[in-house]
């Protein structure tokens, strides 16, 4: 590694304007970006990389990796690697600057033709480009998934080659850090958070600045910043991408938070499924000390910082404050009693402040372009914007960055385009195994995605997981499948989540199995209510959210399992009895006695059964005084 | 003791050395030890409590309590089924009684009795764009069906026969 010397301020300004000026020249030049998102890589990015550099090669085009450019070669070009560009769905991703044309599934193959075709001849590929009803949509900006959306957080991830600390700086990286250190004192920092009105975007949406105000009042010699990286939403990756796609953003957040209440150290705890979020922040975090931007007397202050990465292992009660500051300390990660509160007694019991990988990529933004500017995106109470990541039955399942207040109707209709496959919406779920469901009702889709308005139907915003489901999902099922998560996901320390949350999945493993009861939903009704109001955190607390929010809005969902004990979503495959033709003696009980009219015959001749009204009651089974019937098979 | 065994506990003490035997990066020396040896042996539990100066049922107790960790040893090829909730709506519960079904596995049983293959079930790999989704040694494979998984399973066991 190159030893550089430590930026002082002034170096700062020489480094930030070269910075600058080299991202100027290079944008004359044709950059061809790559998505690597853990998504495209998936999908063969890395190899579409390769096989972009080679071709380059062949053909003697001079490939620059970083913003370094040398004006006077003629064929040149930029190859990068950036973050997520959050329209997974249609993955690998290939940009092309400065024409803005986005190719869709590109396959290693391809990239001949998108060197010869496109960064040579200015030709656009129309096999690789995305089209809707009929029209193609060779430009990013212009493809509807896009145009509705606000980036402000994931602006740079897509853009950016994210383990470029140089153009984090050109694009105006580190210069709220640097007007934070030297510009504002740490009273400042905090009013202007709490003056932009920042929520936590973790889930609960308490106001950041109050919490960096406490843990700035509280004297103590040692405080600690932590970072929020155990995103453990199944069906959330907003901090994912905003960790693999620009680290910087969030190391800068916690240097200014530090910076704010009085701490030197700071930890991004991320989870275990991340990998390339754990090297990345690796990565940011030695470019950072390598300029001095993290360590000992950062750009000639006395203010010190560093940042360090741990790893989860595999618990998603380590989400909660408490048990993942536990889990920091190399202990159980199990939630404790509050208070004290975590600004009061945190990681290794000192003032601490926990904020998620969201929350602190909003920071330098705020600092940067002023809390007028905050506060005119998003709504009133809840300003800002939100990332979401849209998935399930959705056409586009992707990344979404969307000002607070966006409608439900125009999240999963404008951006995500509607159902897959054509059919018709159903719910989408808000928060995960958390949260609650949204309906179809105009009322719901109608409703302003932000903290407040989702309260009021029961649902939060958790940390941005939209699980989108169709008319073929059975609610009762998917209820059954959060309570299976939060239960396995119990830590076992307070009794009504430890055995709450068992009974509960009992009762709805039985409800699903046709077997249950209409007492059974009062039974769920009431230790719902018990587990809220007693468990000792967070998850204990929201765990029945998802069944009390089903019960709500898909009560018939439920009925058709405990009163008909039958659901034609779950038991759609199971076959249907039969009437033995030579058995039956045309006595017409079995009509009668069917209550959806299904059975169909004339006196003396044998029956017949109609598949599509049958219901699966059994009612015809029972009253054959011949057992000419036989019953479906359980499924 | 044993030579291999020596040479475990050998090794084992040297990444707690290199986490200088603090007992707050347990987890991490933890994540080290399983990453070198594929699990938690009962030796190296023992080792790392001795080398931190703490008891081995704390050292138990965080092995036990985190997912990620298996106490018992695995097969050649880790096999993970993303369960998330946006897999599970676009069925991966298949995908998981196929494979489960393929290698035969019966009860608890995780790993196929030739010990090539062990199935896992992972909350959420954040993939969830390219639902339903799973990994076989770490590498994601996107957009999976019941067919398709098995069939990447067979290439595994051609590759490994043609390497005997």
């Amino acid at each position: 590694m190159i030893r550089r010397n430590k930026l002082t301020r002034d170096t700062f300004h020489v480094f930030q304007a070269n910075a600058k000026n080299a991202l100027r020249q290079s944008e004359q030049v044709t950059s061809v970006l790559i998505c690597a998102g853990t998504g495209c890589i998936a999908g063969g990015a890395l190899k579409i990389y390769d096989n972009i550099k080679a071709e380059c090669e062949k053909r003697g085009l001079t490939v620059y990796v970083g913003l370094k450019h040398d004006s006077d070669e003629e064929k040149s070009l930029h190859v990068k690697m950036s973050g997520c560009h959050g329209f997974c769905e249609m993955g690998p991703l290939v940009h092309i600057e400065p024409m803005g044309v986005m190719y869709i599934h590109v396959k290693p193959e391809d990239c001949h033709e998108i060197i010869e075709k496109t960064v040579l001849g200015g030709e656009i590929i129309d096999r690789l480009v995305y089209k809707l009803d009929g029209v193609a949509y060779p430009r990013q900006e212009d493809i509807p998934f896009y145009k509705k959306q606000h980036r402000v957080v994931l602006e740079n991830c897509g853009r950016s080659d994210a383990e470029d600390i140089e153009e984090y700086v050109a694009k105006g990286g580190y210069a709220a850090f640097e007007k934070a250190l030297f510009e504002m004192t740490d009273e400042e920092i905090c009013r202007a958070i709490t003056d932009s009105g920042l929520r936590g975007r973790g889930g609960g949406g308490f106001p950041a600045g109050r919490k960096w105000d406490g843990a700035r009042r509280q004297k103590a010699d040692v405080k600690y910043i932590v970072c929020n990286g155990d995103e453990g939403d199944p069906g959330a990756f907003m901090d994912r991408s905003v960790m693999e796609g620009n680290p910087h953003s969030v190391l800068e957040g916690m240097m200014i938070a530090g910076r704010a209440v009085g701490s030197h150290e700071g930890y991004i705890y991320v989870r275990a499924e991340y990998p390339l979020a754990v090297s990345r922040l690796k990565a940011a975090i030695a470019l950072a000390e390598e300029y001095g931007l993290l360590g000992e007397h950062i750009m000639g202050s006395d203010f010190s910082f560093r940042i360090h990465v741990n790893r989860g292992a595999g618990a998603f009660v380590c989400g909660e404050g408490s048990a993942l500051t536990a889990s920091i300390e190399g202990k159980r990660g199990m939630p404790r009693v509050k208070p004290p509160r975590t600004i009061e007694q945190g990681l290794w019991a000192k003032p601490t402040v926990l904020n998620n990988v969201e929350t602190f990529a909003n920071v330098p933004l705020i600092i940067r372009n002023g809390v007028d500017w905050y506060r005119s995106i998003g709504t009133k109470t809840s300003p800002g914007t939100k990332a979401f990541a849209l998935t399930g039955n959705v056409v586009n399942t992707g990344l979404i960055e969307v000002p607070m207040g966006t409608t439900v109707r125009e999240v999963i209709f404008d951006i995500g385009g509607g159902i897959r496959k054509g059919k018709a919406f159903k719910a989408v779920q808000i928060g995960g195994p958390s949260g609650g469901c949204c309906c179809a009702s105009d009322e719901h889709l109608n409703l302003p995605l932000d903290f407040d308005s989702l309260k009021s139907i029961g649902a939060m915003i958790g940390s941005g997981g939209l699980v989108v489901m169709d008319e073929d999902t059975c609610m009762v099922e998917t209820a059954r499948f959060f309570m299976e998560f939060t239960q396995k996901e119990s830590c076992g320390k307070c009794v009504p989540c430890r055995e709450g949350t068992k009974r509960m999945l009992e009762i709805l493993n039985r409800i699903v199995a046709n077997k249950g009861t209409l007492e059974d939903l009062d039974l769920l009704e009431e230790l719902a209510d018990t587990i809220t109001n007693t468990a000792l955190c967070g998850l204990g607390q929201s765990a029945c959210k998802p069944v009390q929010s089903t019960l709500k809005y898909f009560r018939d969902e439920y009925l058709r399992h405990v009163v008909d004990h039958h659901c034609p979503i779950c038991n759609r495959e199971k076959p249907h009895p039969v009437i033995d033709a030579e058995k039956c003696k045309g006595c017409g009980k079995c009509r009668k006695n069917c209550p959806m009219e299904a059975i169909s015959g004339t006196v003396k001749q044998p029956h017949s059964i109609d598949p599509a009204k049958c219901v699966n009651c059994g009612a015809c089974v029972s009253n054959c005084p011949f057992g000419a019937i036989t019953a479906a098979k359980e499924g | 003791m044993k030579r291999e065994n020596r040479q475990q506990a050998d090794a084992v003490g040297r990444i707690v050395d290199s986490y200088d035997c603090q007992e707050s990066n347990l987890i991490a020396i933890l994540q080290d030890v399983q990453n070198e040896f594929k699990y938690l042996s009962e030796e190296a539990l023992t080792v790392i409590a001795e080398k931190l100066g703490v008891s081995t049922a704390k050292v138990y107790s965080v092995a036990t309590f985190y997912e990620n960790f298996s106490l018992e040893a695995k097969g050649k090829h880790i096999i993970r089924i993303c369960t998330g909730t946006a897999c599970h709506v676009r069925k991966s519960q298949p995908i998981y009684d196929t494979i489960r079904e393929y290698l035969a596995l019966k009860g608890k049983r995780k790993t196929s009795s030739d010990g090539m293959f062990t199935l896992e079930t992972v909350a959420c790999l954040g993939a969830c764009g390219l639902a339903p989704v799973m990994t076989i040694d770490g590498e994601v494979h996107a957009k999976m069906t019941p067919e398709s998984a098995v069939a990447l399973m067979e290439q595994i066991r051609q590759k490994e026969d043609a390497a005997v």
